[in-house]
């Protein structure tokens, strides 16, 4: 499947995505919905998924640069972060330290739970 | 003969500018990191985003006339999002045998880190607004703006945090997870995604596949999820 018909085909995916969100009012953004529509769809049409494949690593494996421009907009709120700095900075550093840690506990913890159920 | 002033002029009204400024400062960006033996200081996202607004400062170009042109690269992430389905589809079978840990992991995983940085910037005496924007910070982007609107938050400003705390748990999670000795590749890789969304998963991917593919799984779920349960959390935190 070639690069253009997998792009159009996520768009269209995208598209109906923002479609439902709007008529139905629901909180989940657009995007996801057409995530999970994807999903649903390999799963019926299971040939699908190695002919996007490809591609679909193409658009993942730059991920990170999609980020950039949102983050550059951090120059819009240089004089919030100059006055609460410390605040942001430290709050941020410490969740996601905790957040991190927190997860993978849990997670290890419920897979030694359930192992021994078993 | 047209003037260099003019040529300026035309450049940063030109959409071509941002676009083609955001791309360059990337590519060499990664050559940095990668000179640099992978050095989590030298994070790509973040030496990108430093190179571009010291540009843009010293040439006086506001972020609005940037973003003209940098919607394009943000507009992807969009389809982006919906192209998770593939991976997402090859690990259903993986997913199928620890989807009991990983979804408890990942409703506490998430709640925490946004009820968390919360309460650290209410105790350091952040303003209200800033605390409310903090509360998606670990979800992807596009999602965690949705959400932040709604609930309170500054749309641009929640960004701003998603990629901060994106790129502290890519530079320093691998770190901290091995210094608490964790091992178990799926567990590492939920960590990274369910935390530091897309960036932690492309960190996780330069770990190993597997450690990526949970990454990817985690910040997916996590994307779906999050909308439902951060708004929940928040309202019980207020009480």
């Amino acid at each position: 499947m070639s690069f253009l018909t997998v792009i159009t085909l996520l768009l269209v995916y995208q598209l109906i995505g923002e479609l439902i969100v709007l008529e139905w009012t629901l909180p989940i953004p657009g995007p996801v919905i057409g995530m999970l529509l994807l999903l649903a769809t390999l799963l019926i049409k299971k040939p699908l998924a190695a002919q996007m494949q490809a591609s679909t690593q193409q658009i993942l494996s730059h991920l990170s640069l999609l980020f950039i421009p949102a983050g550059v907009g951090v120059m819009v709120h240089l004089p919030r972060l100059e006055q609460e700095w410390l605040a942001i900075t430290l709050a941020l550093l410490i969740s996601t330290l905790f957040g991190l840690l927190i997860t993978a506990w849990i997670m290890l913890l419920m897979m030694k739970l359930f192992k021994e159920r078993v | 003969m047209i003037s260099h002033s003019a040529i300026w002029v035309y450049l940063s009204a030109s959409p071509l500018f941002g676009l083609t400024l955001t791309l360059l400062c990337y590519l060499l960006a990664v050559k940095i990191y990668e000179r640099g033996r992978y050095n989590p200081l030298l994070n790509p996202v973040a030496l990108s985003i430093v190179f571009i607004i010291g540009i843009l400062l010293s040439a006086d170009i506001a972020y609005p006339a940037y973003f003209a042109g940098a919607q394009f690269i943000h507009f992807l992430l969009g389809p982006a999002t919906v192209a998770l389905a593939i991976p997402l589809y090859y690990q259903l079978g993986k997913l199928k045998t620890v989807w009991l840990p990983l979804t408890v992991a990942l409703i506490i995983g998430i709640s925490m880190s946004g009820i968390s940085a919360y309460y650290i910037a209410q105790w350091l005496g952040a303003s209200e607004q800033t605390m409310l924007s903090m509360i998606p910070k670990s979800v992807t982007a596009p999602i965690a703006m949705g959400i932040s609107e709604k609930t309170g938050g500054l749309p641009t400003l929640t960004a701003v945090f998603v990629v901060i705390t994106g790129v502290l748990g890519a530079a320093l999670g691998t770190w901290l997870l091995k210094r608490f000795k964790i091992e178990d590749e799926a567990v590492k890789g939920v960590a990274m995604g369910v935390t530091a969304h897309g960036l932690g998963t492309a960190r996780a991917f330069q770990i190993s596949p597997q450690m990526g593919a949970f990454a990817g799984l985690a910040m997916a779920l996590a994307a779906s999820i999050s909308a439902f349960i951060l708004p929940l959390a928040l309202a019980f935190i207020r009480g």
